[in-house]
């Protein structure tokens, strides 16, 4: 036997998983709650609840991911709206960040003092492509040299702007790295995600007080969702040695936020179709986070209102607002009666379908001259075959596989291009993060627990 | 050579006419511009986005399919207003329907405030003449 300790440290939960490297297999999970507990105790607990599960264990490696105190924050300053500042997004996205609040054009007064009262993790500076424009960025260089707040700048706009950039920002810790948009609709988000792992293991796990965890591991603790992002890029890509589940789509719907992840190039399914907007990543990651069950409860309502989930839930809508307001009120509320289950059911449904819907590419028919055009803006994700679904309100869920659903393409939205029919699989013991953790160590071993954990919820070739 | 002339290229408007952007990009790169062509397809704020982005020198707006009158209307004033002031504004193709003499056109175009308007059959050497003239290039 060959064990290995993976570990997610939440917010909320610190969940452990020990696998056997030597005859792929998972040992046991265990999971223990730190909300109000000191990360290193929380730990502590839910490794003695997992050791009494498996017996004592032998660990060769231990490796963890971290989402605990709010995740890694990041501000994106951009120029254009959809070009530099949409880039900049994407970046911190793909690097596992939380997007608190992205910037567009000159930072004023009132936007800096929102930013030091935000108090980043990382604030990422982008504008202009390679010899375009430099006056915006340096104009919001200079604006962020007179912020007191202490954060680290990673730079990675207008190559031309850079030392101006670097000269104003003296004083403050400035990471300098290639332009994430060097060329107008040229996406390059590798070299700022590989910054952001660098500055979150030497700065931030060591602010969040996860300086002791990470020092009993055997490799770079990353944030939570940059494991998940490496864990379904494996399962789609495969190992040399052995053939993924080729391209995918996985959402986690929690209580506070829904990810959604696309393993996909998404170019157009069909012949003549225009691509507007800017190029979008393989490796693509939203968070909606006014998607949620619990915390962000009356963003679902917003989204598809209560006559809908009134309809989906089969109580009337004066039930509906009530109890959407008790849960708010109540986010560790879990639902017991048939009728509470009942709307936790729509809840989930509606939130799917909305973060599909904002996650995937759309079309819209233009009508030209030479007669109807279609203009693709975004990843078109028809023809992904496998959808992997996750999160508390799926995983206790006796009808997750209608509930996953909603995420495939309906025909009554079209312009919406989400998975035409899929194979539905449900994460069911949670262990995408772990596996992206072992994929650093062995992704064959990773790639084959993924395989043998993941249980089909729906079969598209079997049940229509 | 890093002191390029910066120009953002596209067909405007519910246009697909794809053929003539290309030769334009190519013929622009030749001449010693750095193009950033948007294709077809291009809303007005495309370009404004694209043109603060690179800090372009012009936008080249091509428009073949008739309705470039209206897809053209008010571009200057939102440049103004995106702080691209005073950038060079050049349109060129079958601007408008039918068969209209084309001074007429031309001066419709300008009162729109493009710097210059080409008429049908425009050889891309005369832009890039036009280019180089009004963007002070000298060799």
């Amino acid at each position: 036997m060959q064990p290995v300790l993976l570990i997610d440290i939440g917010s909320t939960y610190t969940k452990v998983l020990a696998a056997d490297m030597a005859e792929p297999c998972i040992l046991g999970t265990a999971a223990h709650t730190t909300v109000a507990t000191d990360v290193a105790i929380g730990l502590e607990e839910a490794l003695l609840a997992l050791e009494a599960k498996t017996g004592p264990l032998s660990y060769t490696a231990r490796l963890a991911c971290s989402s605990a105190a709010g995740g890694l924050r990041m501000v994106a300053v951009g120029l254009a709206p959809s070009l530099t500042e949409q880039a900049a997004r994407m970046a911190c996205l793909g690097a596992g960040a939380k997007v608190v609040r992205s910037f567009a054009y000159q930072l004023t007064e009132e936007d800096m003092a929102e930013i030091a009262a935000i108090l980043p993790d990382i604030l990422l500076l982008t504008g202009g492509t390679d010899g375009g424009n430099d006056a915006v960025i340096t104009h919001n260089a200079a604006m962020l040299a007179t912020c007191n707040a202490d954060f680290p700048i990673l730079l990675a706009g207008n190559r031309n702007a850079t030392a101006r950039c670097r000269e104003l920002l003296k004083g403050r810790t400035v990471i300098t790295t290639e332009n994430v948009m060097p060329r107008l609709e040229q996406l390059n988000v590798a070299p700022v995600q590989k910054q952001v792992r660098a500055l979150f293991l030497e700065r931030i796990v060591h602010a969040k007080g996860l300086g002791p965890v990470a020092k009993q591991m055997d490799g770079p603790l990353i944030p939570t969702p940059a494991a998940v992002l490496l864990a379904t890029e494996l399962l789609a890509k495969g190992t040399d040695s052995q053939s993924g589940f080729g391209d995918l789509l996985a959402i986690d719907l929690g209580g506070a936020t829904t990810d959604v992840y696309s393993m996909a190039r998404g170019d157009p399914a069909g012949g003549e179709v225009v691509l507007k907007g800017l190029p979008e990543p393989y490796a693509k990651r939203t968070v909606e986070g006014d998607m949620g069950m619990r915390y962000s409860v009356s963003g679902i309502v917003d989204a598809v209102g209560v006559p809908w989930l009134s309809t989906h839930s089969g109580r009337s809508p004066e039930q509906v607002t009530a109890q959407i307001a008790h849960l708010a009120a109540h986010p560790d509320m879990l639902p017991d009666t048939p009728a509470d289950l009942a709307l936790d059911q729509a809840l989930a449904s509606a939130a799917i379908m909305t973060a599909t819907r904002r996650h995937a590419g759309t079309t819209e028919v233009v009508y030209t001259i030479q007669g109807p055009t279609i203009a693709q803006t975004g990843k078109d994700l028809t023809e992904v075959r496998r959808l992997i679904v996750t999160g508390g309100a799926i995983i206790h869920n006796s009808g997750a596989g209608q509930v996953a659903k909603y995420a495939l393409f309906d025909p009554k939205t079209p312009q919406s291009l989400r998975p035409k029919t899929a194979e539905i699989y449900m994460d069911s013991r949670y262990i995408l993060a772990a596996m992206g953790l072992l994929r650093q160590r062995d992704p064959d071993v990773a790639l084959t627990l993924m395989k043998k954990e993941l249980q089909t919820l729906w079969n598209c070739k079997t049940n229509a | 050579m890093a002191d390029k002339k910066k120009l953002v290229l596209g067909v405007i408007g519910a246009d697909v006419h794809a053929v003539g952007n290309k030769i334009l990009n190519h013929a622009f790169e030749l001449a010693g511009f750095d193009v950033t062509n948007l294709g077809v397809m291009v809303s007005q704020e495309e370009y404004i986005e694209a043109a603060q982005e690179t800090a372009a020198d012009a936008i080249i707006v091509s428009s073949l399919y008739g309705h470039g009158e209206l897809d053209c209307r008010g571009l200057r004033e939102k440049c103004d207003e995106a702080g691209l002031e005073g950038i060079l504004l050049y349109v060129g193709g079958n601007i408008v329907v039918g068969k209209q003499p084309f001074c007429e056109v031309e001066q419709r175009f300008l009162h729109m405030g493009f710097d210059r308007a080409f008429p049908p059959g425009t050889t891309p050497e005369t832009a890039i003449s036009s280019l180089r003239q009004d963007l002070g290039i000298t060799d």
